[in-house]
């Protein structure tokens, strides 16, 4: 049973494909033909469950991301810079909204989802378990984090499942936006006071190896990057990506009057891009293992919200079951 | 001159601390739903404040910054109900339907203010704050009308909330000296209890019989609870005073 998407993407050569007892072969030449899979086309389960784990891990980093920004929206330094943050903080809201709408096309429920990374089984991007301590790292986030978010979400734009590839298309317009308001916070502070500039250099020595790890492990140490990519759910390996990040990063940090805080960093005329020291993966698994400095603080919060708000969910709930009970009086009244 | 930026205080200051407030729902929300309305509610009201401000500061010789970071809570002209600590979230439904019922009946009026930008910053106000008003008596309806506790929470968040709500409608000078320009505050008063009632009724909620509280935010007099709150928001603009951001 094929969605309804069109179908020049879904068709093989031979015209419509037809749904076969396991589904196995009209997937695979979607996917060969670089085509959309839609929620009610058949797909492997190992699909399905995969997306719905990077689907869904990719809707908590929204939430748990809220975070480490919203912690400066009562101290932005600034009304034009609140009222920039605010939006940006709905945003990343709406855009778990999005995200989580995508993993329920499979089959998941948003409840469920929620209930797994308040129970600290989700993962969620490990670079919201550091800290904020100064408003620098606000202009940090967007320019280094969200920058290598887009590194790693443009490709997924054209990912072979349609719902996560058009959520992609939506977040990553916002996402953009973002990234240039982070470059721009760093420019006004590395132009501003000495105080200003010292800030802004401290927040990217802060974050900059943390949002290079963004990209994940090396390639030879990423079990689930070939399946990905032969699912075409994932366009590029983990180091092509991080590669690209860091061709991009260095020209922009030069503008920015800052440095990058990698003695290594050089270009290699050779290879046509730049060279890289090697990152500290050990400081990475220890942060994905739940050590970070931020870890427990962050399912906490979000724990304490969800409980707090509980009383509020239920009212709406009886309320929305009383209303409809009396309508239906009402109707049985007039009939 | 004076009394007019005196008067694009009151209303500035409402709204800037106002939005304050919403700003620290952000991520405690009970829903991320509401995480977006508030946030989108706070954002609409900072808007206003940085139009009044702005406004105010030209009028004065200071911009909107100076005017939101340094100022001390006693030349703050905000009232007593928009600085009350957050809460919980019916505090948020309860304080957003009474300084949104007034402000309702405020913005609609000053849109025909024979001062043409303050009538323009009224006109872009009052289409926001009609959808604050309906916002909150969703909420105030659907907890109100919800189970048991959420019945009363609601009644106890209204109670809270009432003893403040008076000063909102103060009669005072200023307005007398701003005429055809300001609006008397205590002519808001009818209209604003009457969408505010009618929002209780359907709510299942008791107009409480609570006397209220002397106020004295118009006039220097701030809550207690003002002062920590511009400790937060100031703290980083007065660590580097001359900088930009």
């Amino acid at each position: 049973m094929h969605g309804d998407h069109a179908p020049a993407t879904s068709a093989g050569p031979a015209g419509p494909a037809e749904p076969s007892a396991s589904g196995q072969s009209s997937f695979d030449r979607v996917i060969a033909g670089d085509g959309r899979i839609e929620p009610r086309d058949e797909m492997p389960d190992d699909y399905r469950k995969s997306l719905i784990r990077q689907i869904s891990q990719h809707a908590h980093s929204e939430i748990i991301g809220m975070q480490p920004e919203g912690n400066w929206i009562t101290r932005a330094p600034s009304l034009h810079r609140k009222a920039i943050l605010m939006a940006k903080v709905q945003d990343e809201a709406g855009h778990g909204l999005y995200l989580y709408s995508a993993a329920e096309t499979l089959g998941a429920s948003r409840e469920d989802m929620m209930q797994a990374l308040l129970a600290g089984k989700a993962r969620y991007s490990s670079i919201f378990n550091y800290p904020t301590p100064t408003w620098a790292d606000i202009g940090a986030i967007g320019w280094l984090v969200d920058g290598a978010a887009i590194c790693n979400q443009v490709p997924l734009c054209r990912a072979s499942y349609g719902p996560y590839a058009r959520a992609m298309i939506r977040i990553c317009k916002e996402e953009s936006f973002h990234q240039r308001q982070g470059f721009e916070i760093l420019l006004t502070l590395s132009r501003g006071t000495p105080a200003q500039h010292e800030l802004a250099q401290e927040a990217v020595n802060r974050w900059y190896a943390p949002s290079l790890m963004m990209f994940g492990p090396p390639d030879a140490d990423s079990p689930n990057s070939a399946k990905s990519m032969a699912w075409k759910i994932k366009r590029f390996s983990n180091d092509e990506l991080r590669q690209r990040f860091v061709d991009m990063l260095v020209p922009q940090a030069q503008a920015l009057g800052l440095t990058l805080p990698d003695p290594d960093l050089r270009w290699n005329a050779e290879r046509g891009h730049y060279d890289f020291g090697e990152l500290d993966w050990s400081e990475f698994k220890a942060v994905l293992a739940g050590q970070g400095q931020c870890n427990v603080q962050r399912v906490e919060h979000r724990r304490r919200a969800h409980t707090e708000g509980a009383w509020v969910r239920e009212a709406a709930m009886a309320h929305a079951a009383k209303k409809a009970a009396r309508q239906q009086q009402s109707a049985r009244g007039a009939a | 001159m004076a009394d007019m930026a005196e008067y694009l205080l009151w209303l500035g200051d409402d709204a800037l601390v106002s939005a304050q407030r919403l700003g620290e729902w952000i991520t405690n929300a009970p829903e991320l739903e509401e995480d977006v309305a508030l946030g989108n509610i706070g954002l609409d009201q900072l808007g206003q404040a940085r139009a009044l401000l702005s406004y105010a500061g030209e009028l004065l010789g200071r911009n909107e910054d100076e005017l939101a970071y340094f100022r001390d809570d006693v030349d703050f002209r905000c009232t007593h109900l928009v600085s009350l600590p957050r809460g919980d979230f019916a505090d948020a439904v309860v304080r957003l339907l009474l300084v949104g019922a007034y402000s309702e009946q405020l913005y609609a009026a000053l849109t025909t203010s024979a001062d043409e930008r303050l009538a323009g910053i009224a006109a872009k106000a009052i289409k926001e704050v009609r959808y604050h008003v309906e916002h909150a008596a969703g909420w105030a309806v659907r907890l109100g009308d919800g189970t048991d506790e959420s019945h009363r929470r609601m009644q106890d968040a209204l109670n809270r909330a009432w003893p403040y709500l008076d000063e909102l409608f103060d009669p005072h000078p200023l307005t007398d000296h701003l005429d055809g320009i300001a609006v008397d505050p205590a002519t808001l008063k009818e209209p604003a209890l009457q969408r505010i009632t009618a929002v209780l009724d359907e709510a299942t909620l008791t107009v409480p019989a609570t006397q209220r509280v002397a106020g004295g935010g118009r006039d220097g007099r701030p809550s207690e609870h003002l002062g920590p709150m511009l400790a937060v928001m100031q703290v980083l603009a007065r660590a580097h005073p001359g900088a930009s951001w």
